[in-house]
């Protein structure tokens, strides 16, 4: 689970990673580890410990997709949607999924136990359509099975 | 009795971590002594998970094994290579990989990933040290004599960019290895980092050596963590004995290497967007010049090469240039490990020397789609590649050969199709793509490619079709010329190929066709 906003905890992220080169991504990646997303007081202590602007420090996080400002479900699911996938039919068996769950990409549940977002590629295309739960990847996901996948963490 | 099961991302996918501890309880239940060594991938991953055992005659294999085969492997005595339905023979002379020639992917898939003493009994460090004998100017002359270029997608001389760095003059230079294997259809990166981490620890280590560099970086993807957990402990590994750190195998050079995360942008994997990122800032394209080779990392001449550039240097250290040289056709020496993906029957990861034809790689060594339709187009090179039809699939693989027929090879990805392919979503998802990736900074990526959709829904509505489809054209020479990087630069590749290959797909009558 991830931790309720804590300036003491977020400034010891930062004195693990300031000494390094570009500390930057290092930082905010540990940052949405710990707190799962990157909150608005992270982006202002970030700023005043590296002697940017705010401004910066959010042009960074708003660059990347995987910098979240509100933290995800309790599970995470990444479908993949690039061309193997797709040749496989992965565009028909998430479209089923998110119909049966009525969510949109990006979307979580309402019970805040799954979020499904879209991801592009995650390098099993010979193992096509594939997907990743909580970190865990999933290989030859038809529809069933994409289903079923979803349905161990609902 | 030693047996092998892979633990490359891909293996774990289709389950080869619940085989694992099937194989290993059954074992127990049995009484049969065995010893599990996890490996990386030979990239036959429709064998995956693919169970080898070492017998006298070599390593035989089991391909597709299940959690309810493993009883049965154990009645067929698999431990002392017994015959079972899933029995491959031996994995050696699997076609698929007996017509390989793995010279990059030697190790990968043979032995543990982590296992240095492994790793050096079958020639690992062999080309650092002879690096080290042969000297800095010596090295980077090798490695311009054996023609190895970018494996990223460029083609750029690997030697002649490192000859740059090399007589640059600066207090700090790097080494940094794109890892950013972005384009679908694509895993050499990952499956030697997962598999045979140390080539790549052992290919920068001579760059940095070679061109002055104390410091290097692997830009890893964040849909990687395998890779990263793997990389991160052969780097560790590697440093207690020795091979990283302080006086790199005894000699007087010293050299640092870090792994960083990307975060979830495409566009990282351009080079400059991949030095911005990791100087913390917004992975956004510089312009060039100045190159990255005098001006790169923090400003500092810097190499940038691909992971299989990198991987490739120890085999031509360790075996002169001319060994790799003697492999490939033109201006295309040595191999790629051409990766085969999406609906096709054998799909993995082929080393093999420049030459072969297309249609080879697709029908003969891929064995044709999967669903067993036929095959109606292949996407070559990633997102940013053309589009293919049969009819051109005597192109050899060649760098040239596929830039003569509007094509590239990228990082050596190919996605096959079958007939139920609408090549009209095709194109309408690479102006997406490039839409949702753009980083921004150039009018005609950023625009362009949003413009590209709107353009692309018109024609298939049939909304003045034939005015669209010059617009859309008109629109990609744009993008081709005006864009700052390969991102809006090449992404008219598959746009243009699907417009002139399939124009019935973009008819407005083939909507319903495509539709049922």
């Amino acid at each position: 689970m991830p931790h309720l906003w804590d300036s003491l905890a977020a400034a010891d992220i930062i004195t693990a990673h300031e000494a390094l080169e570009g500390p930057m991504l290092p930082i905010l990646h540990a940052m949405q580890e710990y707190f799962g997303c990157i909150p608005e007081e992270a982006i202002r202590l970030i700023a005043a410990r590296l002697n940017l602007t705010r401004a910066e420090v959010h042009g960074v996080v708003s660059f990347y997709h995987d910098f979240r400002r509100a933290p995800a479900g309790r599970h995470v699911l990444k479908l993949c949607r690039a061309e193997a996938c797709q040749s496989m039919g992965s565009e028909a068996n998430a479209a089923h999924l998110l119909h049966r769950l009525g969510l949109g990409w990006g979307e979580t549940t309402p019970d805040g136990r799954l979020t499904v977002e879209a991801v592009y590629c995650l390098g099993l295309c010979a193992c096509a359509p594939n997907a990743m739960l909580d970190g865990e990847v999933h290989g030859r996901l038809d529809a069933g099975a994409l289903e079923s996948l979803a349905m161990e963490v609902l | 009795m030693r047996v092998f099961i892979p633990r490359d991302a891909a293996a774990l996918a289709v389950g080869a971590d619940r085989v694992a501890a099937a194989i290993l309880s059954e074992a127990q239940a049995r009484g049969v002594a065995l010893e599990i060594i996890r490996t990386g991938s030979r990239g036959m991953f429709w064998l995956e998970p693919l169970v080898e055992v070492e017998t006298p005659a070599g390593r035989m294999g089991y391909g597709a094994v299940g959690v309810r085969d493993v009883p049965g492997l154990f009645d067929a005595d698999f431990p002392n290579g017994g015959w079972h339905e899933k029995s491959t023979g031996l994995v050696e002379k699997i076609p698929f990989f007996a017509k390989q020639d793995r010279l990059t992917f030697a190790r990968c898939g043979v032995i543990d990933p982590l296992d240095l003493d492994a790793y050096r009994a079958l020639g690992g460090y062999d080309g650092l040290a002879r690096a080290l004998q042969l000297g800095a100017a010596q090295t980077v002359a090798e490695v311009k004599a054996s023609g190895l270029r970018g494996r990223g997608g460029a083609g750029f001389p690997t030697g002649i960019k490192w000859e740059t760095v090399r007589t640059a003059v600066a207090a700090q230079k790097y080494v940094v290895c794109n890892a950013d294997e972005g384009d679908s259809g694509t895993f050499a990166d990952r499956m030697l980092m997962e598999g045979d981490p140390f080539t790549l620890i052992e290919g920068m280590t001579i760059a940095a050596i070679a061109v002055g560099a104390a410091r290097g970086y692997i830009y890893v993807r964040s849909e990687y963590p395998h890779a990263i957990r793997t990389m991160n402990g052969a780097i560790a590994i590697a440093r207690r004995a020795g091979l990283l750190g302080r006086a790199v195998m005894g000699s007087a050079h010293d050299f640092e290497l870090e792994v960083r995360t990307g975060a979830g942008a495409y566009v990282c994997g351009e080079e400059t967007a991949l030095l911005e990122s990791l100087e913390g800032k917004r992975g956004q394209v510089r312009a060039k010049p100045p190159i990255p080779a005098l001006v790169g990392l923090f400003g500092k001449p810097t190499v940038v090469n691909n992971l299989v550039s990198f991987a490739t240097i120890p085999f031509i250290l360790e075996k002169g240039a001319a060994a790799y040289a003697d492999y490939g056709m033109g201006r295309s020496r040595g191999t790629m490990p051409v990766q085969i993906a999406g609906n096709v029957k054998h799909g993995g990861l082929f080393e093999v020397a420049f030459g072969i034809t297309l249609g080879e790689l697709v029908n003969e060594i891929g064995g044709g789609s999967a669903t067993g339709r036929p095959v109606r187009a292949v996407q070559a090179g990633g997102p940013l590649g053309a589009y293919f039809p049969p009819a051109l699939f005597d192109t050899p693989y060649d760098y040239e050969a596929f830039a003569a027929r509007d094509g590239l090879i990228g990082h050596g990805g190919l996605v096959v199709f079958d007939d139920h392919v609408d090549m009209a979503k095709m194109a309408r998802f690479a102006m997406a793509f490039c839409a949702h990736e753009s980083c921004g900074k150039c009018t005609p990526c950023r625009v362009g490619s949003t413009r590209g959709v709107e353009v692309l829904d018109k024609i298939v509505a049939g909304d003045d079709a034939e005015e669209n489809i010059a617009l859309v054209k008109d629109l990609c020479e744009t993008m081709k010329f005006g864009s700052l990087c390969a991102l809006g630069g090449f992404t008219p590749y598959p746009v243009l190929s699907a417009l002139h290959h399939f124009p019935e797909d973009f008819a407005p009558a083939a909507i319903p066709a495509a539709a049922q």
